[in-house]
C-alpha cells in the first residue's frame, strides 16, 4: 500500500475495485465502514455483489476481466470535463499530453459496451473520485490476477496521477496483500528480478555487491518465474526446493502443475502439513508454524513486525531458515553457519537499503513503515510524498484486450474464483481449526437463480463444470450475489479442485494467472 | 486541534483534578482526562474504542457547582472546571451501583480465559467490597444455550447490559449483528428474529466476547482449554493469515496452546480481528503435523527417518542435479506464509550456492 491502513477512514471518496474486502481483509474492511459511516463515499467495482458492494454509494458491476475498459472510460470522463489536478500533472507526472489524448478516444459509453456499466454511473464514479479532497484506491487480486493484471494497475495509476490522489494522507493506491508474509517474501528478495530490498538484478552495481557479500559469482540475468519454471520441468529444471507453498492445489492448471513436479529428478518441500504437493516430494522436512517459530513479517501496508514463539514445536520440526541454511552445509558450502532468526534478518538488513535503519532490536514494538533508509528515520508510511522514486509519475497509455479465453457456444459462462470470509486457501490451517466447519463445510458454486433454472440446475443440486482443462463436480447454491452468466467459486476445497479447470493465461510481465476468469460450462449431474 | 495556547504543552486550557492543575485538549471528557492521570475511575460500559456510553454510572465524579456527581466518560471537560475523583461519598454510589449490577448475575467469577475483559466486573467487586447480596432478586436475561455455534457462549444470566457488545458491533466491526431488546429486567441482548449467530450478520470476529466485561459472551475455545494446567502465559506475535498483519497475543500454557486475544494496541489492528485470526489458531497442534523428516524409500512411499539422513539426501539431489544438468536446473520457491528469515534463506541458497536468480514467490498464484 502506498499509505497507511490507518489512513482508511480519512479519504472522503474510496474507490474500491475487485477486493472482496470483508472477506479477505476483514479487519481492514472495518476501517472502510467506519469511513463510510463517518460520510466518506464509497464506490465499488466488482462482477459480484459482494458486501462492500451493498454498501457502496456508486457500485459499477463490472463483466469480469472488463477493468481496463471501465478505467479507460472513467479517465476520459476526467479529462473531458478538465477535472485533472492541472498542477500536480505539471509539477509531478510526464507523458499527461499523450494520455489526455489517449483516453479521449474511450468515452463511457464505450466503456459500457465493453463492461456492461451504465455510462452514467462510470461517469458519476469518475467524478466523485476526481473532486475528491482526498480519493484513495483500495484493490486486490481481483485486478493482479488477469492477463492484463499490470495493465490494470497502471490504469489505477492513471487515475490517481491525472487526480493528485497520491502521497498525502487518505489517498494513494493501495493493494491489499492476501497472505501474511507475501509483502515480506518480496523484500526478502525472493523474486528472480531483485535482490533483497528490490535491488534490480540487472543493475552491475547490486550484481558487484551481491557476488561479495554471497562470496560467489551471480547471473547476470533475470530468473525465469515460477509458472516459468514449472513449465521447464523435466527439462531445464531437474530439482526443485519448495518451502510452505501448496503449489498443486493453489496453482492454475492443476493437472499441468501435478505433471511438472513428478517430472523432477529430485523435489523437496519444507511444511507444517503432508500437503497434496509435499506428497510428490522425494525430501520432506517438517517445519515449526506460526506460533512457534521467532521471525519477521511485513503487512500490506510494508510494517515490519515481529512474530514470536509462543509454544514447542511437535517432535524435531525446525525453522524454514534452519531446514535450508543445513542443506547448504551439506553440500559443503560456507556461509551458511547462521543460529537464529535474529543473526538472518540482521544480514537482511544489512544488505537491503530499504531496511538500512531496522534490524531484530528496532523493530521490537512494529512501529516502523519501509522504507528505513538509515538509523533513526522513523520510517515511511506515505510513500511519493514529494517525488517518486523514479522521479516522475509516468502516464501509461493502455488498452483494453479481451480476456484469454471469453465465453463461446461450449464454454458459455464467466466462471470467476476467490476467497471466502472463514476458509484460507487450500484449508490447510483453517481445515483444521475446530469450529470452521461450522460456518463453511463445503464448497458450491455461487449462480444466480435465473441460470440455476436456465442451465436445468437446482438449487443445492450437484453440476459439473468444465472447461478446457478439465471438470470438477460441485454444488449449486442459488444465490443473487453473482449477476446472470457468472459463477464464483472459491479454490478451497481439495475435493472441488476449481484449478483444475483455471489457467487460460498468463500475465505478460509478471506471469500471474488469470485465475479470476474462466469460461465454463455447467451441467446437471 | 490543539492551539498550544499558553505553555506550549499541546493543551487547550486547564482544570483542576483532585486539587491539582492540569492540561486538557479540546473535547476531551472528564475521564479522559482522568485517565492520562491514572486516576483509576471504574467503568463497566467504557470501551476506549467506542462512543462513551454513560450507562453504568459507575465513572462518576463530583464537579464542583454540581449537585449531584457526573458521569465523566460523557462529561466534556470545560476550562475551569474542578472535579474530585475520589470521595466516601463517591466510594458509597460506587458500591451501591456494583452491589445492583452483581445481583443481576448468576455468576461473580468467570474463568479468565472467557475474555479479554471478562475479568472486570469482578474486579470493581472486590475493589468496592460489593460482594454482599443486598440485592438479591429478579435477573435479567435469558442465555441461549440453543445457540450452537463453536465460538461464542451467549450466557446472557451474567449480562449487565452494558451495550459494549452491541456497540463494538456497530461501531468498531461495522456488522450490526446484534441489537438491544427491551427494557429493565426484561433487557436482552439479540439479533433480528431472536435467531442464532449463525442465522444473523454475525462474522464471529469475537469482538463482542473479547469486549464483555462479565464473560456473558465468552470464547468457547478458550474455555474448553480451561482444564489444562498450568499458568497462561501470553506471547505478542501477528496473525498468519492475510496480509493485514493484526498484531495477537497467543495464550499457552505449557507448551499447549489455549487461545487468541486480539492485542488492543496492535498498530495494525487496534484491538480487531476476524474469526479466523480469533478462532483459528488451532491447526498449529493439529495431529496432522509433520514431526520427523521423511524421504521417499525404494518402495516409492515417504518414510520417516532422521534429520541427517534428510539432509544429506536433500543435499545430494541438488549436488547431483547441478553435476548432471548444469546450475541452472534447480530452482527455489519461497513462502509467503513463512517468515522473512525462510525467504531470506532460500534466496541465499540460490544465488549463493547455484549463482542463478532461480527463485520466486508464491504470489504470482
Amino acid at each position: 500500500m502506498s499509505n497507511p491502513l490507518a489512513d482508511m477512514d480519512k479519504p472522503d471518496v474510496i474507490f474500491c475495485i475487485g477486493t472482496n474486502m470483508t472477506e479477505c481483509h476483514p479487519v481492514a474492511a472495518t476501517r472502510i465502514k467506519r469511513a463510510v459511516a463517518q460520510g466518506a463515499k464509497l464506490i465499488v467495482a466488482d462482477p459480484r455483489r459482494i458486501a462492500l458492494a451493498e454498501m457502496a454509494d456508486i457500485y459499477l458491476p463490472l463483466r469480469v476481466g472488463s477493468d481496463v475498459a471501465l478505467l479507460l472510460g472513467m479517465a476520459h470522463v476526467i479529462a473531458r470535463e478538465g477535472l485533472m489536478d492541472e498542477d500536480f500533472v505539471a509539477a509531478r507526472t510526464t507523458e499527461g499530453r499523450d494520455f489526455v489524448e489517449h483516453v479521449l478516444e474511450y468515452p463511457p459509453e464505450w466503456a459500457e459496451s465493453i463492461t456492461g456499466v451504465d455510462a452514467k454511473l462510470i461517469a458519476e464514479a469518475a467524478r466523485w473520485y476526481a473532486k475528491a479532497e482526498r480519493g484513495a484506491i483500495y484493490y486486490t487480486l481481483g485486478i493482479t490476477e488477469h492477463i492484463c493484471g499490470v495493465d490494470n494497475v497502471q490504469s489505477l495509476c492513471n487515475l490517481a496521477l491525472m487526480t493528485g490522489n497520491v502521497g498525502r494522507e487518505g489517498t494513494g493506491i493501495n493493494p491489499m496483500r492476501g497472505q501474511n508474509n507475501i509483502q515480506g517474501a518480496g523484500d526478502s528478495g525472493a523474486l528472480p528480478n531483485n535482490y533483497p530490498g528490490f535491488q534490480d538484478v540487472l543493475d552491475p552495481a547490486y550484481q558487484a555487491k551481491f557476488a561479495a557479500a554471497y562470496g560467489r559469482e551471480v547471473d547476470l540475468e533475470l530468473g525465469p518465474t515460477k509458472v516459468t519454471a514449472l513449465d521447464m520441468c523435466g527439462d531445464r529444471i531437474r530439482a526443485m526446493i519448495i518451502n510452505g507453498e501448496n503449489t498443486v492445489v493453489t496453482d492454475p492448471d492443476r493437472e499441468h502443475c501435478e505433471h511438472a513436479l513428478r517430472s523432477l529428478d529430485h523435489l523437496v518441500v519444507i511444511d507444517i502439513f503432508l500437503t497434496e504437493t509435499a506428497q510428490l516430494a522425494d525430501v520432506v522436512l517438517p517445519a515449526t508454524a506460526w506460533a512457534e517459530t521467532d521471525g519477521v513479517c511485513s503487512n500490506t501496508e510494508r510494517r515490519v513486525q515481529r512474530l514470536r514463539k509462543a509454544v514447542d514445536p511437535p517432535g524435531e520440526a525446525k525453522p524454514d531458515w534452519w531446514c535450508v541454511s543445513r542443506i547448504a552445509q551439506r553440500m559443503g558450502l560456507k556461509g551458511f553457519e547462521f543460529e537464529s532468526a535474529k543473526q538472518v534478518f540482521n544480514e537482511l538488513c544489512s544488505l537491503s537499503p530499504i531496511y538500512a535503519g531496522l534490524d531484530w532490536d528496532v523493530i521490537e514494538h512494529g512501529e516502523y513503515h519501509w522504507p528505513v533508509p538509515e538509523r533513526g528515520h522513523p520510517g515511511t508510511p506515505i510513500l511519493h510524498q514529494g517525488e517518486f522514486e523514479n522521479g516522475r509519475g509516468i502516464f501509461q497509455l493502455i488498452r483494453y484486450r479481451d480476456p484469454a479465453e471469453t465465453i463461446s457456444e461450449e464454454y458459455p459462462i464467466w466462471l470467476t474464483t476467490g476467497r471466502r470470509l472463514p476458509a484460507y486457501h487450500t484449508r490447510t490451517q483453517t481445515g483444521r481449526a475446530a469450529g470452521i466447519e461450522y460456518l463453511l463445510s463445503e464448497e458450491r458454486l455461487e449462480m444466480h437463480p435465473t441460470d440455476v433454472s436456465k442451465w436445468g440446475l437446482e438449487d443445492g443440486g450437484w453440476a459439473m463444470m468444465s472447461s478446457p482443462r478439465g471438470e470438477v463436480r460441485i454444488k449449486v447454491e442459488a444465490n443473487d450475489r453473482s449477476p446472470p452468466g457468472t459463477v464464483f467459486a472459491s479454490f478451497s476445497f481439495n475435493d472441488v479442485p476449481v484449478n483444475f479447470l483455471t489457467g487460460g493465461g498468463y500475465d505478460p510481465i509478471t506471469h500471474t494467472a488469470e485465475l479470476k476468469v474462466c469460461p465454463v460450462r455447467v451441467e446437471p449431474v | 486541534m490543539s492551539d498550544n495556547s499558553g505553555n506550549g504543552t499541546g493543551f487547550d486550557f486547564e482544570i483542576t483534578l483532585d486539587g491539582e492543575k492540569v492540561g486538557v485538549r479540546r473535547g476531551e471528557s472528564l475521564y479522559e482526562v482522568s485517565e492520562r492521570h491514572r486516576k483509576e475511575i471504574p467503568t463497566l460500559c467504557y470501551d476506549p474504542r467506542l462512543e462513551a456510553f454513560g450507562g453504568c454510572r459507575l465513572c462518576i465524579v463530583e464537579l464542583d457547582g454540581a449537585r449531584n456527581p457526573v458521569a465523566s466518560c460523557t462529561m466534556r471537560a470545560e476550562p475551569g472546571m474542578r472535579i474530585t475523583t475520589r470521595s466516601a461519598r463517591l466510594d458509597m454510589h460506587r458500591r451501591v451501583l456494583m452491589e445492583m449490577v452483581a445481583s443481576e448475575n448468576r455468576d461473580m467469577d468467570v474463568d479468565p480465559l472467557s475474555g479479554y475483559a471478562s475479568q472486570e466486573m469482578a474486579v470493581l467487586l472486590d475493589r468496592y467490597d460489593a460482594r454482599t447480596g443486598r440485592f438479591a432478586g429478579a435477573r435479567s436475561g435469558r442465555s441461549r444455550p440453543d445457540d450452537d455455534n463453536p465460538f461464542i457462549l451467549r450466557d446472557y444470566e451474567n449480562c449487565i447490559s452494558c451495550y459494549r457488545c452491541v456497540r463494538v458491533c456497530a461501531e468498531q466491526e461495522g456488522d450490526y449483528a446484534i441489537s438491544v431488546m427491551n427494557r429493565g429486567f426484561e433487557t436482552q441482548i439479540t439479533t433480528e428474529f431472536e435467531g442464532l449467530l449463525g442465522d444473523s450478520a454475525c462474522t464471529f470476529c469475537g469482538q463482542c466476547v473479547q469486549t464483555c466485561p462479565t464473560g456473558a459472551l465468552a470464547d468457547i475455545k478458550a474455555l474448553a482449554n480451561a482444564d489444562v494446567p498450568g499458568e497462561t502465559e501470553k506471547t505478542r506475535t501477528v496473525c498468519p493469515y492475510c496480509g493485514v498483519g493484526c498484531a495477537v497475543d497467543l495464550m499457552s500454557r505449557g507448551d499447549k496452546l489455549i487461545g487468541v486475544q486480539p492485542a488492543m494496541d496492535g498498530p495494525a489492528n487496534e484491538g480487531a480481528l476476524c474469526v479466523k485470526g480469533q478462532f483459528a489458531f488451532d491447526f498449529v497442534q493439529h495431529p496432522d503435523r509433520l514431526a520427523y523428516p521423511m524421504v521417499r524409500g525404494e518402495d516409492g512411499e515417504l518414510h520417516e527417518t532422521d534429520w541427517d539422513t534428510a539432509l544429506d539426501r536433500a543435499a545430494a539431489g541438488f549436488t547431483a542435479a547441478v553435476e548432471n544438468h548444469g546450475r541452472h536446473s534447480v530452482y527455489g520457491v519461497a513462502s509467503g506464509r513463512a517468515p522473512h528469515e525462510a525467504a531470506y534463506m532460500m534466496q541465499r541458497f540460490i544465488r549463493g550456492a547455484f549463482g542463478t536468480n532461480q527463485i520466486d514467490n508464491c504470489s504470482r498464484a
